[in-house]
């Protein structure tokens, strides 16, 4: 019984690894250190690199600050706000790449309801080809990207809310501070371990997103709107390089990048059990 | 008296009202997708393009239920999920289980590593997941899809089972244990309907993040009876043929059973996705 139940983790131990494996086999196996120097001449890989991080850091930005209103009117009780708390649930369980497709139809350039929007309210002159303009193709990713992370972040940001104590409040009303005092006073500072929780995850997740760039980007030659994640893609299986050793090389960095906001994620937690 | 009530009234008329504009905003592009599912084929490459059909066509929906195609990438949706996800929960339970109960030596490396593989997506790996399934000779096979799916929703099933498993006090067993009940009875009987909520909590996650699942079936499944919704959708709409109207209903047929059940385990999720840090 007991060996049973203890093969169980560590059969899940093995299923789980495998993937991390077969990459570091692939690796050792059939990639020498010539593709990672291979991936430094790669003449995309500066816009690349510089594509995630405006990829990144902007959605994950937007999407904190969003939510810290999102989830400060959540917390609070008024008729209605079940349903609120429903409609936010839907981009987060909807599939993202039937979101992504929405988002491609909603952009068209001479269909899409946006254009016809913007130009009906005299916002925009003439309509934008959202998608296709090199100007305008990264705003619109991140757009959705923020529309799609803001569910998750609220939900994080609210648990933080919940968890402070009301007598906190009444603390800071009877010294006499103004609502807005006690917010940047009493509330912030209170909800930095949700906030952090929040924004380590969200880093994870946008950097990891997949389908939304891919969907989005879908019209434009080369790699001048990809990030990390859909560069390594499209170098193992849609360009014409098909190059598995080089995508494997950047797929470690991936993984790389991953594990250092993961240690961080971990001592972030660690931080915050050692204060409780 | 009344001046505060009156204040109260107003500051909650003021407070949904602000929701419900939140709400729209929300949930506007998807009001888009099903205009645009319901509109008939020839609304949909009009300039200036209207929000909601001129003529209603509910037939879109009944014709793509009726295609295939579609009927192919439902039951792959179908038979990945679901089978992913009693893998998920057959191997999660006893693992979150032992892990509750028990200090052995690899515990906490243990936790580590399901805590790891949590942030993980297969995104990173999808190269490694093809060049393995590859030399298995399982690309283009459900199996792939299924463990490579399970795999990754292990993390979240463990981590929500084992704060459920750890807050079920031991001495309700220790009770049954005296009144001659023995282990397996014990959790047979008692500590699995008590966690009967977290267990509802993870086979519901599990089956949603299956059904969602799209770079690895992307890269995974070439045949195209084999490809499960999120990837065989699209080819509605390709350089060829755009039948938005149809990608948009099968879009809705395959989201609305996903938002109702991720409803139902709302209040559950953050505690399982910001596994450590609440408790």
């Amino acid at each position: 019984m007991i060996a049973a139940v203890v093969g169980y983790p560590a059969a899940a131990l093995v299923r789980a690894s495998l993937g991390r494996y077969s990459i570091t086999g692939l690796y050792q196996g059939s990639v020498g250190a010539g593709n990672y120097a291979r991936l430094l001449e790669q003449e995309a890989l500066p816009t690349v690199l510089a594509n995630t991080v405006v990829w990144v850091t902007t959605v994950v930005v937007v999407a904190i600050v969003v939510s810290l209103g999102t989830a400060q009117l959540l917390n609070e009780r008024f008729p209605g706000q079940r349903l609120v708390r429903w409609a936010l649930i839907v981009p987060w369980a909807a599939s993202l790449v039937m979101t992504a497709k929405l988002f491609v139809w909603i952009y068209d350039y001479y269909f899409g309801i946006l254009n016809h929007a913007l130009t009906t309210l005299h916002i925009i002159a003439e309509p934008v080809d959202w998608l296709g303009n090199d100007a305008t193709v990264m705003g619109a990713m991140i757009v959705v990207g923020v529309f799609v992370s803001l569910p998750f972040t609220t939900y994080v940001v609210l648990a933080g809310l919940a968890a402070i104590p009301g007598e906190v409040y009444e603390a800071a009303r009877v010294d006499g501070a103004s609502a807005w005092r006690a917010y940047r006073s009493v509330t912030l500072p209170l909800l930095r371990p949700a906030l952090l929780v929040a924004t380590v995850l969200n880093v994870i997740y946008v950097f990891n997103s997949f389908p939304i760039v891919w969907t989005l980007n879908d019209r434009n030659p080369g790699f001048a709107h990809d990030t990390m994640i859909t560069y390594m893609y499209k170098i193992a299986f849609k360009s014409s390089l098909r190059d598995v050793g080089l995508a494997a090389a950047l797929g470690v960095v991936n993984v790389l990048v991953i594990l250092l906001a993961v240690a961080f994620y971990l001592r972030t937690v660690s931080w915050r059990e050692a204060e409780a | 008296m009344r001046a505060p009530w009156r204040r109260r009234a107003a500051r909650r008329a003021a407070l949904s009202a602000v929701g419900l504009l939140l709400a729209l905003v929300v949930l506007s592009p998807y009001l888009v997708m099903i205009f645009t599912a319901a509109k008939p084929e020839g609304e949909l490459r009009v300039a200036p393009p209207r929000l909601t059909p001129l003529h209603w066509r509910p037939g879109n929906f009944l014709e793509v239920l009726a295609d295939p195609g579609f009927q192919g990438w439902l039951g792959a949706s179908l038979v990945v999920a679901l089978a992913s996800t009693v893998i998920v929960v057959l191997a999660a339970t006893p693992a979150a289980y032992y892990t509750a109960r028990h200090r052995f030596p690899g515990r906490s490396a243990f936790l580590l590593l399901v805590l790891i593989t949590q942030m993980f997506s297969p995104t990173a790996l999808v190269v490694g997941l093809y060049r393995q399934f590859f030399e298995l000779d399982l690309v283009d096979t459900y199996a792939a899809l299924i463990l490579t799916n399970a795999a990754f929703n292990l993390a979240f099933a463990i981590w929500i089972l084992r704060a459920f498993f750890a807050s079920i006090p031991r001495e309700i067993e220790e009770a049954a244990a005296v009144d001659g009940c023995d282990r397996l009875r014990a959790l047979l009987r008692i500590t699995l309907p008590l966690s009967l909520p977290a267990i509802v909590t993870a086979v519901i996650f599990a089956f949603i993040a299956a059904w969602n699942e799209y770079i690895v079936a992307l890269t995974l499944m070439t045949d195209p009876t084999r490809k499960p919704l999120t990837v065989g959708i699209t080819s509605y709409v390709t350089a060829y043929v755009q039948h938005w109207n149809h990608l948009f209903a099968a879009s809705v047929i395959a989201i609305v059973p996903v938002v109702v059940l991720f409803a139902l385990i709302e209040r559950h999720l953050v505690g399982g996705l910001t596994a450590g840090s609440v408790k």
